[in-house]
Formats: structure tokens, sequence, C-alpha cells
């Protein structure tokens, strides 16, 4: 009846119970505040069932963010054991603990936290910057945020209901094969990233359209944002890398599911196809999360600079040459492998020659600021962390792609500092730009300077003292997911100083929590009015703040590259139009019930309850159907409600 | 103002089939890189047969000439459906659809015959790595086609009940797209699993 | 940037150097760039070579960095202001170039060095090279000698010298081989043989480790590789061969079996083949009753 799953199930190590009734708790502190605020109503009508996508990018951001509390506990577990665990003494955690333990940090990292940022700032800002209302299938986007979410829900069940994969972030067969893994770890895993891949995929498809047919008049590519180019390249590449990942993951699946024999050891199973196939994935991936964080410095540099961006079309040249070099050098995370000489060195060169693009995007960002006035505010602060720190961790990425160079560093710590490196001052430094430049126009009021700016210098200081130790340990031959080492090594000073760099960062995470909380309670001093805080560039900023649902009351027409500045510095108003009616997609529950059915498939699949994951599948598709044949999904806004609103809106900010 | 209003409102409808169409194109796009890798991993893990028997032991190419035949012919079939739809005889596509549904169910159970003689012969997908790429290859193509029936009812249903709105010719664009779309895809395996497996 | 930001980054800035600085000389022994082996120290010598030439872009930038950011600072109202300059053909050919002549040259050091020191390519030397067979175990090294007909366990000794020809293979999930003073690392992985050649230049005795997570112990699976004259090799393998123990079919049964933090151990022979039978049986079915063991599914 219930397939694997009974009361063994339920955690029974101390340190591993501790976190699950803390999240468990958790979970039900936060629903019995909805509950005493009376506010079960209110979001279920306003976001739960929204398909615009302003709510649906601020659900992925919470999300993430919660993620990101969750994937940082894990982080300072992983430095604290190695702080600890040295000759006789073995730390707080068992060796399996620990390797479920950086496994959920890498996975709740890249898949929940990095990629929910980058979906919800793309899926707040998106639209606004091309001048649409929406995206093009409103519907599929709910769809899209509600399985990331289920697959952000299974990874955290498992820690509560079952255990957690501990074969890496990537799960690696043999060793994530039912011969050396037979627990629910590794099918959690898989269900929770498929699912949420999935989602993603659909979002690809989503915001490629998007940009493709929903750009106001006159958008011509060539005049998009850089942000917007970054999102079109992103999309592309998620179009091409995430079908390889569904089908590697449904692989191994079936290897573990139904006993196939694709990356078994012996049977005639090759677990060499799985690297290649995971990387040829996992590699864009990288990319994928970065390419957004170049084009936000890109807006966000050329804003607070009050100039040009410098050398536009060398920018989108550098997006698209890396996105394209970015699939053919999946083979430098394992030249280890032993696939020769002839191969390796050609995935070094090309691992290489994307130095040249992301070099030049420097050089570009740099001169946009070369001759400008620039103000140092947070968003700024990020992006100087992003360049010096960047720079350091591209460099050793080039030091890393020279094959004969990384057989002594492949699988060290100084491999995982290089890509902390890249992640954190590339990835997270950029979203976090993103979000405190964006903030206002979504929320209609500025985040606190002063706890921003001590945010950034703890994560800064944290990150210089959390990785460059680890540089220097993988210079001493420390091998990453060590959860015990002997004391003549030499290694516990700089795990420990490590281990403070950690907390140096949660430091920093706890200062932008604060940064949240102090902005909302002082909200009144720090309205947006003019729905143009930063003097901006582009057609987000020509709208009030918080921008309305419908976003533009009239559809913009643009000339040129940074049209709103032009029209400043015109003294025009941007080219409007006659009000006329809107049509918008009503809130639906859908997401959520399809997303909710598909829950139950994951889990049913996990545990092997097949009545259950029948029961889900079907009710998914029958969901799908009924949905689509749902003729009254929009609403129209007359075109005298608008100018209402709009006028409205204006006068509160004195812009009519 | 009556007629601006209408206007609009076919430039909103025009720009929405734009949108489904170039969607459902890139969705296809996703699916063919789907199937990519998994001919990869076939074309990979063909020879590992661990011992047991290879495709050319296993393979009765008659058989398949005739399961190719049948799907030809319904995405023959879906095509006089979509004319149809274009001149609006929603006698004539139910008719055809019919048929495309009958064809695909056809092809679906003559799929499920080979699998269960396989399966009865001992050769299941835990034999070795490359039963396991055949049947994970083959089954793919055997649930897309499965989703397409079920789709083919759906949009029946939709047409009977609404007649060809429409959303309904759309759909069917879109499922007619699906289905030729399936056709490549399935002779790419007849040519790469079967042609080639039994020479 | 105002004056708190400004103060701030001195401060930290210095910092940051002093505690590298002191990380760096307190850091204890930097294996990777102390190397005792061939190998090694080419690799070494890679790498000093290729953080140089990045320096080449590296130090540029940063300065660029903090000297645009400190002259073109809001504050500063005489600094020159083209909010319109957005193009400059020249500049950008400039940094176009420069990246791609820099790659050029580490494209072609890369090509060479790859083909140079590939780790499957036998080391130039006069003296006889040592034959070593490598089974990773869960959770400990198994080191067979074919030509001397011992083998060990989490320990390895070869003559300082004399190359070194390591076959590689798993009877367990991947792992990755590695004694970083001797040279850089290769897989492990069951059902293939891969290969390492190292040489060591020194007498001593390195540490090794698997490089790959291969399960619950995979961090105990340290091994001494010890390098010794030729006169204390042939006296220890001649010691070894008096051991007691022998690895036959169900010694090795065993010894297979997953066990953590494994101690050293030799046995006086081992089977005949062994390394190809772990090897085969992940690439034939195991035939009933022949003594192989099979595999699990």
């Amino acid at each position: 009846m219930l397939g694997k799953l009974t009361w063994d199930a339920l955690p029974h190590d101390p340190v591993v119970l501790g976190g699950a009734i803390s999240l468990v708790l958790g979970a039900i502190s936060i629903l019995a505040l909805i509950t005493y605020l009376k506010r079960w109503r209110w979001l279920w009508r306003e976001w739960l069932t929204s398909v615009d996508p302003k709510r649906i990018g601020v659900m992925y951001i919470v999300v993430a963010v919660v993620m990101l509390l969750r994937g940082g506990m894990d982080a300072a577990m992983i430095r604290a054991q190695q702080a600890l665990s040295v000759g006789s003494s073995h730390g707080f955690l068992t060796s399996d603990h620990f390797q479920q333990i950086f496994s959920a940090h890498g996975t709740i990292m890249i898949f929940f936290v990095a990629m929910g940022l980058m979906f919800g700032i793309i899926n707040l800002i998106l639209p606004l910057q091309i001048g649409a209302r929406d995206v093009a299938f409103p519907f599929m986007n709910s769809v899209s945020f509600w399985l990331f979410t289920v697959g952000m829900v299974l990874v955290n069940l498992s820690l509560v209901v079952g255990e957690f994969a501990a074969a890496g972030w990537l799960a690696y067969p043999p060793l994530s094969e039912l011969a050396y893994s037979p627990g629910v770890g590794i099918d959690y895993w898989i269900w929770s990233i498929q699912i949420a891949g999935i989602g993603s995929l659909l979002s690809g498809v989503n915001f490629l359209v998007t940009i493709l047919k929903l750009r106001c008049p006159g958008m011509t590519l060539m005049r998009m944002p850089v942000f917007v180019w970054s999102v079109l390249v992103t999309m592309v590449m998620i179009i091409f890398a995430f079908p390889i990942l569904t089908a590697t993951l449904a692989m191994l699946s079936l290897d573990r599911t139904l006993g196939m024999h694709f990356f078994t050891s012996g049977f005639g199973g090759n677990p060499m196809m799985y690297v290649n196939l995971i990387w040829a994935w996992g590699h864009p991936e990288v990319y994928i999360l970065v390419l957004p964080a170049f084009g936000i410095f890109s807006e966000v540099v050329a804003t607070y600079s009050q100039k040009k961006l410098f050398g536009y079309t060398s920018m989108v040249v550098a997006l698209i040459s890396i996105a394209f070099l970015s699939f053919i050098v999946w083979l430098h995370h394992f030249f280890t492998m032993g696939a020769g000489a002839d191969v390796n060195a050609f995935f070094g060169i090309m691992t290489m020659v994307i130095a040249i693009p992301t070099g030049v995007k420097v050089f570009n960002w740099l001169f946009t600021m070369f001759r400008g006035r620039v103000h140092f505010k947070t968003p700024m602060l990020w992006f100087m962390g992003f360049v010096t720190t960047f720079t350091i961790g591209g460099s050793t990425g080039v030091l890393m792609a020279v094959p004969a160079i990384d057989f002594q560093l492949h699988n060290s710590l100084f491999l995982v500092a290089h890509f902390h490196n890249i992640i954190i001052g590339g990835v997270v430094f950029g979203y976090f730009a993103g979000l405190t430049y964006w903030f206002p126009k979504i929320f209609g009021f500025k985040l606190n300077e002063r706890l921003g700016r001590y945010a950034f210098w703890c994560w800064i200081i944290g990150f210089l003292l959390a990785f460059v130790p680890l540089y220097i340990l993988g210079m001493m031959g420390a091998t990453r997911r060590l959860d015990h080492y002997d004391p003549s090594m030499g290694w516990q000073g700089l795990f420990i100083v490590a281990g403070v760099g950690v907390a140096v960062i949660l430091l920093g995470v706890g200062f932008q929590l604060l940064q949240l909380a102090v902005s909302i309670y002082q909200r009144k001093q720090n309205m947006d009015v003019s729905g143009d805080p930063w003097n901006g560039r582009t057609l987000e900023w020509s709208i009030p703040s918080p921008a309305p649902f419908y976003n533009f009351a009239v559809t913009p027409t643009v000339s040129s590259r940074d049209p709103f500045w032009a029209a400043k510095k015109h003294k025009t108003s941007l080219p409007q139009g006659e009000y006329q009616d809107i049509h918008m997609p009503k809130n639906t529950p859908m997401g959520l019930i399809i997303a909710g059915f598909t829950f139950a498939f994951g889990f049913a699949v996990v545990w092997h309850i097949w009545w259950l994951a029948g029961l889900g599948l079907a009710g998914a598709i029958t969901s799908l159907i009924i949905r689509l044949s749902d003729e009254d999904t929009e609403y129209v806004i007359t075109a005298a409600e608008i100018k209402q609103l709009d006028q409205q809106a204006r006068a509160k900010g004195k812009l009519a | 103002m009556t007629e601006t209003a209408s206007t609009l409102k076919t430039i909103v409808h025009a720009e929405s089939d734009s949108k489904t169409l170039l969607g459902f194109w890139v969705y296809l796009m996703t699916d063919c890189l789907l199937f990519a890798s998994l001919f990869a991993t076939y074309a990979v893990l063909h020879n590992n047969t661990f011992g047991g028997p290879g495709a050319k032991d296993l393979f009765s190419l008659p058989f398949v000439l005739g399961e190719t035949l049948i799907l030809l012919t319904s995405s023959f079939t879906i095509g006089l459906g979509i004319l149809a739809a274009h001149k609006q005889n929603k006698k004539q596509v139910l008719t055809w659809l019919g048929i495309t549904f009958l064809l695909g169910a056809a092809f679906l159970s003559m799929e499920l015959t080979e699998f269960s003689r396989l399966v009865a012969e001992g050769n299941n997908w835990q034999r070795s790595g490359f039963l396991s790429a055949f049947f994970t290859l083959v089954g793919t193509h055997g649930l897309h086609i499965a989703t397409g029936l079920l789709w083919t009812l759906v949009l029946m249903a939709q047409a009977w009940r609404m007649g060809l709105v429409r959303t309904t010719v759309r759909r069917l664009m879109l499922l007619s797209l699906f289905w030729h779309f399936l056709d490549v895809i399935w002779i790419l395996i007849f040519s790469i699993v079967y042609m080639m497996g039994a020479l | 940037m105002n004056k708190t930001n400004q103060r701030a980054l001195f401060v930290i800035t210095g910092l940051i150097i002093a505690v590298s600085l002191f990380l760096f000389l307190h850091s204890g022994d930097l294996k990777l760039l102390n190397p005792k082996g061939l190998i090694a120290d080419k690799q070494r010598s890679l790498i000093t070579f290729t953080v140089l030439l990045s320096l080449v872009v590296v130090i540029p930038v940063f300065i660029l960095t903090f000297t645009i950011a400190w002259k073109y600072r809001a504050a500063n109202v005489s600094a020159r202001y083209t909010p319109d300059w957005d193009h400059n053909s020249k500049l950008e050919a400039v940094w176009w170039g420069i990246p791609c002549a820099i790659i050029l040259i580490l494209g072609v050091v890369t090509w060479t060095s790859s083909h140079e020191l590939d780790p499957y390519k036998s080391l130039q030397s006069s003296v006889t090279p040592i034959h070593i067979q490598v089974v990773a175990l869960p959770w400990k090294w198994l080191f067979i000698y074919p030509d001397q007909q011992i083998a060990t366990v989490n320990y390895v000794r070869f003559p300082a010298g004399t190359p070194v020809d390591f076959q590689i293979t798993a009877d367990a999930p991947m792992n990755s081989f590695w004694i970083p003073e001797l040279g850089g690392q290769i897989y492990a992985m069951p059902g293939m043989s891969t290969q390492l050649h190292l040489m060591a230049t020194a007498n001593g005795v390195y540490g090794g480790s698997s490089a790959n997570l291969s399960g619950r112990g995979f961090a105990g699976m340290r091994f001494n590789a010890e390098a010794t004259s030729r006169a204390d090799f042939d006296r220890w393998v001649a010691e070894v061969r008096r051991s007691p123990q022998r690895l036959d079919d169900s010694a090795y049964a065993a010894l297979a079996l997953p066990s953590e933090n494994n101690t050293a151990a030799a046995y006086a022979s081992a089977k005949q083949n062994l390394y190809d039978t772990v090897i085969n049986k992940y690439m034939v079915p195991a035939r009933a009753g022949n003594g192989q063991a099979t595999v699990m599914p």
C-alpha cells in the first residue's frame, strides 16, 4: 500500500532529527502566522493563483531566499565538521550525514537558489524592459513556478521522510546506482531536479517566445537592453541544455526503478556516458546562471555611471559567443577520465577561448564607467566586488583549463574555491545587485543603503576568508568532500579560517534580512514617488512604481536604445498613444493544482507507491486538459478604466 | 467603433496564434534534443550486449516495416483532417481524426506486441545496456504516440462539442505538427535501430 | 564613493592582504609547489607560467577598475563626463586583441603540454620501469606488482628515479588516484583500465588519496607511496614475499568487501591475472561455477 515507506523513514540520528524538527516547526509556524493574520484568502487570491509575472517573480525570490538560508546552514555545517574532525576527533557528523549535507548544499544552491533568483528577476523585469504587459504564456509561467516549488519541497522533504542523496550534487554513477546507494536519497534527488528542471524548460520556451514576439513597437533586436539580450541567449541555452538533463535523469531513474543498465558497472552499462551527458547539460548550466547576471551588471553599470553602455555590439557578440562555446567545453570537467591528449587539449583550448569574450565584457563595463559620473550605490558595490573576485575566478579557471595542470588541481579544494569564486562573485553578486536595483520598481520603495553596504562588506570579506584558504588547501593536496583527515596534513588552521569566513558571509545574509525588515518598516521615508529613482535609461523606469499590474497603460513605441534616457534628454515623454482596451489573463489555481498532482507523483515514485503515482499523473493530465478546454481565461480592462487607473498612479507620483 | 474593436480582437488572436505556433515549434525542438540524447545513448550502448542477443538476433524487419507504413499513413490522414478543418467541414475532420486515432492505436499495439515478445523470450530491459537503451528509445517514442492519441481524443471531443472554432483549429494544427514530428523520429528509429541493426 | 566606504575599503584591503600573506606563509607544505616527481615538477612550472601569463590581464584589470572607479566617482565633478560616448573601435579592438593573443600563446602551451604530460605516455628513461596495478576497493587501495608477484594494501613502494607505470581500475564506484607530490591524478573506474606514468625524483614518503567521492569511507582511502633506493626496494620485495598472507580468490573476495580506514597490509603472492579478472567481471557475464565473483545488479 505504501511501497517502501515505513516508520523507519523518519530520522533517528539526533543531528538529522534536530534539523528535521526545526524544518517542520518552521513550516508550521509560517502556516500558523498566516492563519493568525487571517491572510489565507489574500494569499490565495493575490499570490498563489496569480499569473502576473511580477507576482510570480516575487514568489520565486522568496523561495530562493529561504533556500539560501538552508544552503547556507549546510555550508556552515560542512566547514564546522572539517574544522573539528581531525585525528582522533570525528566531529559532530557521521560521514554518511556529512556526505548528504554537501550533496544537499550543492543541489539546493544551484537548482533552488541560483535558478530561483534568476527566474525571479527575469519574471520581474523582462516584460517591463521590452514594453510588454505579460509573458507569452502566463498560465505556463505559473505552472513553471509551481513545478520549481514542487522540486524544492521534495528536496526538503527528504530531510524529514527518508534521507538525502549522498553522492554529490551531480550523483555520478555507479555510486548513485542501486548497488551502492540503495536508499531513497538519490530518488528524491532525481525527481526533485527532474520536476524543477521541466519547470525551467517550460520557462525557457516561455521567455524565448516572449522576447521574440512581445517586444513593443520599434524595439528591434539591436535596441533591446543588454539584460534582455542576456535572457534571450540564456533561454536558448536552456532549450538546448535542459532536455539533456531530462533524458539523463530519466535514464538514471530507469536504472534504479526498473533495473535497467544505462550507467551501471557491468551488464553493458557505461557510467562514463552519464558523466558526459550530465556535463553536456552542466557546463551550459553554469553559463545559464551567469549570463543574466552579466546582463544585470550591464544595466546597473550604465545607470549608475549615468552613461551609455560602452560597446553594445561587442557585448551582444560576446554573449552569443560565450553561449555557443559553453556547449563545446563540457569535457574539461573530467580531463582525468583518460580521454587522450588530443581530446583533452581541444576541450582545454575551447575553455580558454571563453575567457576572451568574458574579458571583453569586463573591459566594456569598465569603459562604461570611464568618463561617467559613477554613483556608488549598493548595486555598484556588488559590481566592484564582482569585477575583482570574478577576475581572479576567471584566471584560476584558465589555469585549470590546461589539462596537464588540471590533473593536479581536479577534485581538490582549489577547484571548489574556483567555482565558488565564479558562482558567488559572478552569479550571486549579480542577482543581489539586480534585486537592489529593481526593488523600488516592484515594491514602490527603496532598500536601506547603509545595511546594504554592511551586507556587501560582510559578503566580500567572508568570501575571501572562506575561499582563499581553500585555494591554499588545494595546493597542499587537500581534496574536496573529506569528512575527516589526519592532523599531520596541517590543514586544520586553514579550515578554521574558512569556517570563520562562512560565518562572516552568514552575518552578511543576516544584514540583508535586516535590511529588508528595516526598509519595510521605514518605507514611508524611502518611497519611490517618481518611478525613476536612479535616473534610469530603460522602459521599466518610465512607468510608476510599484509597476501597475497591467505594466504599461499605453504600449510604448521606441526609436532607439535607452528610450527613456533619450526621452528625458529631449524633455519629451515616451511616444504615447490613446488608451485602449487591455486583455489580461485571469488568475487561476490550475498551476498550483497541476503541481500538487505532480508532487504526489514524484513522492510516490520515490517510495514506489504505484497507485499514488498513477493517480498523480492522471490528475495532472486531467487538470491540464480541463484548463486547456477552458475558453474563459481572459478579462478586459476597458480604455476608460485604464485611463483612470493610470492618471491616479501618475498623480500620486506627480509624473503626469 | 465596433469595427476597430473587432480588428483589435483579430490582431490579438493572430498574435496569440503566432505566439503559440512559435512556442510549439520551440517545444518540438526541445523534444528533438531529448530524442537526440536517447539516440546518442543508444549509439554508445548498442554493442554492449553483455553476452546477450544483439540487434541482429532480435528484430523482424517486415513486422517493423508494417508498423512504419501504418504510422506514415496516419500522418497522411491527419493531414487530410487539417485540410478538412480549413474547409470547416466538421464531419470530415472527425472522420479523419478517428482514422488517425485507429492507425496510431494499431501502431502502438504492434509496438507493444513486439515488446511483450521480447520480454517473453527473456530479453527484457534488464538483460543488457543495449536492451535498456532500445526499450527506452523506442518506448519513449511509444509514450509520445500514446500522448498524441489522448490528445486526438480530446480534440475530437472539442471539435464535436464546440465546432471548428479558432482555438480548435489552432490546436489541430499543433497536433498535426506533433504527429508529423513523431513520424520523423520514427523514421530515424527505423533506420538507425532496426535497419542498421539488422544489417 | 563616500568617506565611510573609502575607509572601509582601505582597512579591508589591508586586512585581506595581511591575512592571505599570513595564511600563505603558515600553510605548511604546499605540495603542488614542492614537487618530488618528474611529472609534478613539470606541472609546477606550467602552473607558474600560466599564473604569470594571466597576471598580464588581471593586474591591468585591477588597476583600471580602481583608478576608473576613483576618478569618475560622482563627487569628482571636475572629471570629464561624456554621457553619450559609447563606442570606440580602436579601444575595443585592443581588448578583443590582447586576450586573443594571450589565449593563442596559452593554447599552444596547452596543446604541447597535453601531449607531453599525457598520463598515458611512457616516461623516457634508461631504467626499466616498475609495473604496478592499482585496484580501488571500497574503501582502500590494492596494489598488485605483477612482475614481483606481490600485492599490498594502502601502501606502495617503488625505487626513486625509476619510471612507474600504474594501471588503474576499480572494483568499487569511481575513485581518483592521486599522489600530489609526484604528479596529477587519473580516475579509477570499474570495468576500465586507465594509466598513469610517474617517477619520483627523490627518496621519501608521499601521501596519496582518492580524490573522487566513492561512498561512506572514502575520506579514509589514504595511502603512503614510498620512494626508496633500488636496493631497499629489492630488500622490501624479498621481505614481502616471506609474508604469511596470500592474495588468492577468497582473500580477494574478503578484501573487496566494504571496510573503512584500513591499515597497510602486504601479500606474499597475488593470484595470476587478478587485475584482468577484476576488470573482466564487469565486461562479460560470469558463467556459473567458474568461481568468478558476480556483479551486483
